[in-house]
């Protein structure tokens, strides 16, 4: 089996996507973060750092809670997508 | 709604309709609130369900529900980069029932467990999720949901690892990376023949397979393989702060666990059809918060009770029973018109008479245990290196297997070091 990239991942799994994101980030804060665990923790890759900055797309959010658990920083105002919203899955 | 609620439960995994099916089975008022389009599609496990516990509540339950495979053969794998030693598990007793287990798909399980709740009597509500509880002084008296204040006279919170409803209350988890395992997982779509044949399994039964070592790159973690009927689920579970302090991502530990030899024939042809994550609280006891209070009780992963061994990553069956337990301690509330965390106490008292306290209690110990990384980095690449030199036949001088350990271990563990492990190992496996 081939490798896959995240986006091919996170298309195999059904989403309804919120127009309001359910996680937001203190910017002020991210950048000047130099550990930026949720690069790593987030298993949908939904954090990116371009030039320094931390951004985020909860688009692709699977909803685990990693990023706010080890946000040393608490940057990162975390809930749960609203009712309905978000992944769902077939298997699970 | 007219009704006026005796209970409401929050979250619709294993806990909540444990909870909410016990309750509506003895006739009390019970809301289930779920905020995902149905029970479960939020929902995923590694995929095995263990025990009889499911049973006491819902009789030969497989008969009926969703399940995948009983599991008729366990393997434990140890593996180095190239190299793999396994103990293979199987018993024809497996095959009866009431079985081991059942491996499951929790998007088709939890659904199947709601339907339940509300053919009981319960009220089920999808897709609407909890944003607060309510409150009469220190008490909680209801939910608020889309808007919507519905009172009731105790709340269950069942909303699992990242628990809103706990928090509010001041009775959340403590979660840290260093307490909790993060679980990613592929469904891998094969068809029943070959699953059949490859894995050696007939009819109905299969295999639950859990890895070690080089599947996390020596950190600490596990790798996992559980057969369904038309589906594999593969994945890895690595706890946090081994991700954060190695720089690693689990979904390239998942791709490097999918191409290692032992590995890579077992999933050869199959097709990857989803892919999920989890957090799983793997603290032992010290993790676990205060139960109740006035109003309201925790359970299953929203409560940490979690048993995270070494041997077993056991959840499923800890979020049935403490379920069931809150369920029966509302039941006596009900029944003393008394909501009170005095009364509510008895939920604790039932749990600590039943396996989930008492695992807990146990292995209290296999939370620092775990925590040596000889365990992920060092044990798994030894046994691996050791067969490797027992099996192979070379044509020189042979030696024996005790003097082949010991030239292994040299300059990598000392025998005291071992000893001690093994000794640390007793009391936390």
């Amino acid at each position: 089996m081939s490798l896959m990239t995240i986006e091919q991942r996170l298309a195999l799994n059904t989403y309804e996507v919120d127009t309001e994101p359910h996680i937001r980030l203190k910017e002020e804060i991210c950048r000047q973060c130099e550990r930026q665990s949720c690069l790593y923790v987030c298993p949908a890759e939904c954090f990116k750092a371009r030039e320094g900055k931390i951004s985020f797309n909860h688009e692709g959010c699977l909803e685990c809670g990693s990023c706010h658990i080890s946000c040393s920083r608490e940057a990162i105002e975390w809930s749960y997508p609203r009712g309905h919203f978000g992944v769902s899955y077939e298997y699970g | 709604m007219k009704e006026r609620f005796d209970a409401i439960v929050v979250g619709g995994g294993p806990a909540g309709c444990a909870a909410a099916y016990t309750l509506a089975k003895g006739g009390l008022a019970v809301l289930l609130v779920e905020r995902g389009r149905f029970a479960g599609v939020k929902n995923m496990t590694g995929g095995v369900l263990y025990g009889p516990v499911l049973h006491d509540l819902i009789p030969e339950f497989w008969k009926e529900a969703p399940v995948e495979r009983h599991v008729s053969r366990h393997v434990i794998t140890f593996l180095s980069e190239k190299t793999s030693v396994s103990i293979d598990f199987n018993s024809a007793g497996l095959d009866q029932p009431l079985y081991d287990g059942f491996t499951v798909l929790r998007a088709r399980f939890d659904r199947w467990f709601a339907d339940k709740v509300e053919q009981a009597g319960g009220v089920v509500i999808t897709g609407v999720r909890v944003d607060d509880l309510l409150w009469d002084g220190q008490r909680v008296v209801g939910i608020v949901a889309g808007g919507d204040r519905i009172p009731a006279e105790v709340v269950i919170a069942a909303d699992g690892v990242n628990s809103v409803m706990a928090g509010k209350a001041g009775l959340g988890v403590k979660l840290s990376p260093e307490n909790v395992n993060q679980g990613v997982k592929e469904v891998i779509k094969m068809r029943r023949e070959v699953i059949e044949e490859r894995f050696n399994v007939a009819g109905d039964g299969g295999a639950a397979m859990h890895f070690l070592g080089f599947c996390t790159r020596g950190v600490h973690g596990g790798g996992f393989l559980y057969t369904n009927k038309e589906s594999l689920s593969l994945g890895v579970v690595v706890q946090l702060q081994a991700l954060i302090e190695n720089n690693l991502k689990s979904v390239e530990l998942l791709e490097g666990f999918k191409a290692h030899p032992a590995v890579r024939e077992l999933i050869k042809g199959g097709t990857t059809v989803e892919y999920s994550a989890h957090l799983v609280p793997a603290g032992g006891l010290r993790m676990v918060p205060r139960l109740y209070t006035d109003g309201l009780l925790v359970t299953g992963d929203a409560a940490a009770l979690v048993l995270a061994t070494g041997r077993a990553l056991e959840g499923l069956n800890f979020a049935l029973a403490s379920g069931m337990a809150a369920a029966e301690t509302v039941k006596l509330a009900k029944a003393k018109g008394d909501f009170s965390k005095e009364t509510l106490s008895q939920y604790e008292k039932l749990l600590a008479e039943s396996f989930v306290l008492r695992d807990l209690k146990k292995f209290e110990q296999s939370a620092d245990f775990l925590e040596n990384q000889r365990l992920y980095s060092l044990y798994p690449g030894l046994a691996c290196s050791l067969a490797e030199k027992i099996f192979r036949v070379d044509g020189k001088p042979k030696k024996t297997v005790w003097q082949l350990a010991r030239e292994e271990m040299k300059g990598k563990v000392s025998l005291w070091q071992l000893l001690r492990d093994g000794l640390a190992a007793r009391r936390t496996i």
